[in-house]
């Protein structure tokens, strides 16, 4: 299996996601060299007089062309130098680091408690196409699909906490010492985060595993009298691994998106809550060094999934 | 020798429509028509407070209650709801228009196609509500940047889609018809290749603007959407956000509103690609 | 007469159209097969035969239903079976061998996998013995490397290779019938005869009894014992091998005979007399066209057609010849301007034409037209008929309004089509009818020269038949030359004035049409030629067995004959090393090592 020809296509399959990740960068730093007014006054303040700014700008090396400042931020982000909050001044890795933690946390449980339930879920669909049950799984995810984040939260939070007073919608503390403490902190925002997730994820499932399932080969499979646990899982899965890396990274990806809000909704202190405090008081370094780290995210994802689709292909692994 | 060719009638197509059809056509031209009529048939002006007690529910003299401040909700959202649909439109419609634009001419192959699908997986890698957040604590959350904003993260699916679709459509041999003959590429893209791409494309519209009106109203929730004293659905839920608590029709409704909107278009969408396939999945 | 191993009686199939309602596509068959014997379902494309074969299966097509009738094979009754009782019954009583066998094995398993599947799925045997079972009936079927081929994937794999291991894959439960759905039409010619041979020799060592589905009756008079005859889900005639072919009863079996029949020449149009000096309409000198950019020698790194040499004259007509890979269809291309020549000269009425269509004259793209094999995509299924006939009309002469209407009837009326079909849109059409249409828009720009890739390939044996009337018609009526592009050489013979043999892209033989019949032919023309079934029974067996050979040798690696791997008559040092010359004759060219005389005096069919 160690085919050059595939390595190569591998390796340049991480380059493109790498020159991605470089453009990238240039989009975000560009889009915040437009803020109007500049850093130093943000920092200043009422306190701005032009001796003030000018003294502070030297400092910031404001001054310098953009392709300079541009070198000295990216240059400092590979060195791991994520810069310092405008706002607080604190460096913002140490700022980031505990919220970054907390976020993986809800996402890791997340995704521990969708990708399986709704891979299952999506074959089973797919398997039962055109029954009662898919039917019911395809109006219930279309709508899952279709309405916003805080949408579904406030629901969650309408039926479970105000109605049935069993979880509580915001949680103050964040100590977990039991079982029931981990459900009473995560419960609602990893239930509502699991929702868009597991919807969206089914429908691309059961999208990968119809298409095989149509497919000549499976077809010929079954006049062979193949039973059809075999058929799903013996002919259509191997053919379905790629599409379905693909969902996985996608729906995956939607977590970042998710978060933000989730985050929001139940004050849940994570990167995208701080990210989201930052916009609103323009800390613009912090801003730039969480979109990188969310964009960077994606890119793995989606790059991740791309080399399972090239690497689970016999076609590109034996030419 | 010749043998005759028997000449069959033309089938007459029975049109049945379907349910979808109908229940997404006219939910989505309910929402069109209040965009249009709605603030000049609101009962009060939407700022006025006309309730003394807050948070109201549902009566005759308020239909959907009154909000945090006491303000009739009825008015509010027959105006947010303009704002709402005129903004994800005309988004949706720049990123449409651009998107189909560039996946047209990046299909003939060449360098565009490689600029181009570079330039938009670079958006595209940018997670979307990150990407407004990124551009509205840049430039400020004005109408405008709003809308370009929209367009600009929603503009590489249109493009994606509409680049597979005319390498799909060239692949097939009336358009290498056609080049044989020498047409220029303005005829080839109008007369061949569109009218084969334009359900699709429609299909993908629709999906835009759900996209659109989602990360609109997440925008608006996060207070970085549609600013005060304007308001749009998704400013509404969060302005009345603490009546969740009891659940009031003050956050209940424009929350309900947004997702009959995206439902409905995505019943629509469902709807059009079902019929042109002629036949149910 | 002992029971039928296959019954029929009574058989329905009902479709479900997309509008809701249903239609029967197959009603009243009766059939029996006895053991041991092979029935062959002989039909045009819409006939039922494949539907009918499925349902021996008990299989019906996705939206299609077996609505009434009974089935039975080997004792088994199907029709009212279970899903899991029909399950026992498939790959273990009835196999099935499909059409295109690159769409039936799975592309991400080991063929060896897929081949033991239905052994393994009915728990006859073993892996281990299943393996084995499948080793000797590839080697039974003439498989090359029949120890190693089972690791491989199906990518890796030719077509006719391909086509025996789904065989294998059929015949390793030891059915007691075997379906066989045209497993050969996608095959060469050439491949088409080592697929039939081996198929036919496994059969009969085994004694399985097989149904084989056809629309090709000279390869079914190979194999069958008797040929039912179907047309429209219904049976029009049925009989022993013999009775059929030479004694047909229905017109429309007599039909089918006559269209599988080798076709009269036509005669030759009577065109205007030469006069001296004038230059050919088309002519290719020393032509080479490929792609993926140029090596040292300035020739491109992939070559498709390497020193084609053409003349064609006003009003005659050109045929090429090649299987698949030969480059034929881009040798079209390359004469209609849409792929650009390496080097090379091209000229039409003695002028240099351009090699790509950008810079070429209105007049000149006018007068060479391309029509292609599918007319399902050679036609915008957005635009009606008429529309596409007309653009060419707007385009090239500016017709307009009642004008370009009348033209657009004209030509209707010169393809022999209705004109009620002009404001139909393709979908509408049948196979036959949309190759006229196609037709008629190339004629429409009024054309001097039709270069027809494959026109009648894609169609049924009676519409190519009609088809290929209408061409020699127009010929005639127009004036018109082509250049006939096919796989088919009783076509060619037939149309043609001059035949090119076209093989990986380098010309081996190029002779009149009277020369094909007799005297020295290129090696692999001759294998072409004596590669196309008669149309009686019995011809496999004379085939010259020595004359196939698979993979016996490597190909030439540098300037050394193309055809060197697959010729009988190869001299290793000689055919593998140095580029072979061309000989002339009045009639023919050869490019071949050995001379003329040792070509014509039999030296293929005494190796």
């Amino acid at each position: 299996m160690a085919d050059r020809w595939i390595l190569r296509l591998v390796a340049r399959r991480i380059g493109g996601a790498l020159l991605t990740l470089f453009l990238v960068s240039l989009a975000v730093f560009s889009i915040s060299l437009l803020m109007g007014g500049d850093a130093a006054e943000a920092i200043l303040g009422q306190s701005a007089t032009p001796e003030a700014l000018a003294g502070l700008r030297a400092s910031m090396n404001l001054n310098a062309p953009p392709y300079l400042r541009y070198l000295e931020w990216a240059g400092g982000l590979l060195r791991g130098h994520l810069g310092t909050s405008l706002i607080t001044g604190l460096p913002i890795a140490e700022m980031i680091l505990p919220r970054l933690a907390s976020s993986l946390q809800l996402a890791g449980l997340t995704a521990l408690v969708s990708v399986p339930f709704a891979l299952t879920l999506g074959i089973i669909a797919a398997v039962k196409r055109g029954s009662f049950l898919d039917r019911a799984i395809s109006m219930a995810t279309i709508g899952i699909v279709s309405v916003p984040e805080f949408l579904i939260a406030t629901i969650a939070v309408l039926i479970f906490a105000v109605t049935l007073h069993w979880l509580p919608a915001l949680s103050s503390s964040r100590d977990i010492f039991s079982v029931t403490d981990l459900i009473r902190v995560f419960a609602m925002p990893v239930m509502t985060l699991s929702c868009v997730v597991v919807a969206q994820m089914i429908r691309m499932t059961r999208a990968a595993v119809c298409d095989a399932l149509d497919s000549s080969y499976v077809e010929a499979a079954r006049l062979k009298g193949v039973s059809p646990a075999r058929l799903v899982l013996g002919h259509a899965l191997p053919n379905a691994i790629g599409p379905i890396a693909n969902a996985i990274a996608l729906s995956l990806s939607i977590l970042l998106g998710g978060v933000i809000v989730i985050e929001v909704i139940f004050n849940y202190p994570g990167i995208a809550r701080l990210m989201v405090d930052a916009v609103s008081t323009r800390d613009l370094p912090l801003i730039q060094t969480v979109a990188m780290i969310f964009s960077a995210t994606y890119l793995m994802l989606v790059t991740v999934a791309d080399i399972v689709a090239i690497l689970s292909n016999p076609r590109l692994r034996h030419r | 020798m010749t043998t005759s060719i028997p000449v069959t009638p033309a089938p007459r197509k029975r049109f049945r429509p379907r349910f979808s059809l109908v229940l997404g056509s006219g939910v989505v031209g309910f929402w069109l028509v209040v965009a249009v009529l709605g603030p000049m048939v609101a009962p009060h002006s939407p700022g006025q407070v006309v309730d003394l007690d807050v948070f109201s529910p549902m009566s005759s003299a308020f239909p959907l209650g009154s909000d945090y401040l006491g303000r009739d909700v009825l008015s509010r959202m027959l105006v947010a709801a303009r704002y709402t649909v005129f903004i994800a439109l005309i988004a949706t419609l720049i990123a449409a228009a651009c998107g189909i634009f560039c996946g047209l001419v990046a299909a003939s192959g060449g360098w565009p196609d490689a600029v181009f699908s570079k330039m938009f997986d670079t958006v595209n890698a940018i997670p979307s509500l990150m990407f407004g957040l990124v551009v509205i604590a840049s430039l400020g959350a004005s109408t405008t940047v709003l809308i370009g904003t929209l367009a600009l993260v929603f503009t590489p699916g249109a493009f994606r889609t509409a680049r597979a679709l005319a390498l799909n459509v060239t692949a097939l041999d009336f358009v290498t018809v056609a080049r044989a003959r020498g047409e220029r590429l303005p005829y080839i893209v109008v007369r061949e290749i569109l009218p084969n791409v334009l359900g699709p494309l429609a299909a993908d519209f629709g999906l835009r603007f759900v996209f659109v009106t989602l990360l609109l109203s997440g925008l608006s929730f996060l207070g970085l959407g549609v600013q005060p004293p304007n308001a749009d659905l998704g400013a509404l839920v969060r302005e009345n956000i603490a009546g969740l608590g009891f659940g009031s029709s003050a956050v209940l409704v424009p929350a309900f509103a947004i997702a009959s909107l995206t439902i409905g278009m995505n019943l629509l969408i469902d709807a059009i690609s079902a019929r042109r396939a002629g036949g149910g999945r | 007469m002992s029971a039928p191993l296959v019954r029929l009686a009574g058989l329905e199939i009902t479709a479900t159209l997309p509008d809701g309602t249903d239609r029967a596509i197959v009603r009243d068959i009766d059939l029996a097969v006895q053991p041991g014997e092979v029935l062959a379902l002989i039909g045009e494309s819409g006939s039922g035969k494949t539907t009918i074969a499925l349902s021996l299966l008990g299989h019906a097509r996705r939206g299609c239903r077996i609505s009434g009738g009974e089935i039975e094979v080997a004792g088994h009754r199907l029709d009212g079976m279970t899903e899991q009782q029909l399950r026992a019954v498939r790959g273990r009583v009835v196999a099935y061998v499909a059409q295109s066998a690159a769409a039936a094995f799975n592309p991400m398993l080991p063929i060896m996998r897929q081949v033991i599947e239905p052994a393994l799925v009915h728990g006859l045997m073993s892996r281990e013995t299943a393996e084995d079972k499948a080793r000797a009936l590839f080697r039974a079927l003439a498989l090359p490397n029949p120890d190693t081929v089972g690791d491989r994937y199906p990518h890796q794999v030719s077509g006719g290779q391909l086509q025996r291991l789904m065989a294998a894959m059929a015949l390793i439960t030891d059915p007691a019938l075997v379906i066989f759905d045209e497993p050969t039409t996608a095959l060469d010619v050439t491949t088409q005869i080592e697929v039939l041979k081996a198929f036919k020799g496994v059969v009969a060592d085994l004694g399985t009894t097989a149904v084989y589905v056809s629309h090709d009756l000279a390869v079914v008079a190979q194999i069958a014992d008797r040929i039912c005859v179907l047309r429209d889900g219904t049976v029009q005639e049925e009989g022993a091998i013999d009775a059929i072919l030479f004694a047909p009863q229905q017109t429309y079996t007599k039909a089918l005979v006559t269209a599988a029949a080798p076709r009269a020449p036509a005669v030759p149009a009577e065109c205007p007399p030469r006069s001296p000096g004038e230059p050919p309409l088309l002519e290719l000198r020393n032509l080479v066209a490929g792609y993926g950019g140029q090596d040292a020698s300035g020739n491109p790194r992939v070559r498709i057609l390497d020193d084609i040499n053409i003349r064609i004259e006003r009003g005659k007509v050109l045929g090429v010849i090649g299987e698949s890979g030969s480059g034929k269809s881009t040798l079209a291309r390359v004469v209609a301007g849409l792929h650009a020549p390496s080097s090379g000269y091209v000229s039409l009425d003695g002028l240099p034409l351009e090699g790509d269509i950008r810079h070429r004259s209105r007049a000149e793209l006018r007068r060479v037209q391309l029509v292609f094999q599918n007319a399902d995509t050679a036609l915008n299924p957005a635009m009606t008929v008429g529309d596409a006939i007309g653009r060419p009309l707007s385009f090239f002469h500016r017709l307009g309004g009642r004008e370009k209407r009348a033209e657009v009837l004209r030509l209707f009326d010169l393809v022999q089509l209705p004109a009620s079909l002009a404001s139909r849109r393709p979908g509408e059409l049948s196979g036959g009818q949309k190759q006229r249409v196609n037709l008629a828009r190339a004629l429409a720009a009024r054309p001097d020269l039709l270069l027809c890739d494959e026109v009648t390939s894609a169609l049924d044996p009676v519409v190519a038949e009609a088809v290929l009337d209408l061409l020699v018609e127009l010929r005639r009526e127009l004036n018109l030359s082509y250049m006939f592009i096919t796989h088919d050489i009783g076509i060619v013979r037939s149309i043609a004035d001059q035949v090119m043999v076209l093989y990986a892209g380098a010309p081996v033989e190029l002779a009149t049409r009277d020369a094909l019949s007799n005297g020295a032919h290129h090696p692999y023309a001759d294998l072409l030629m004596s590669s196309v079934p008669e149309l009686r029974p019995g011809w496999l067996e004379g085939a010259d067995s020595a004359f196939v050979l698979t993979q016996g040798r490597e190909a030439s690696v540098n300037g050394g004959c193309r055809f060197y791997s697959r010729c009988a008559v190869a001299r290793p040092g000689l055919c593998d090393t140095a580029s072979p010359p061309s000989r002339h004759a009045d009639d023919r060219t050869i490019t071949c090592h050995h001379d003329l005389d040792d070509l014509a005096s039999g030296l293929i069919h005494a190796a």
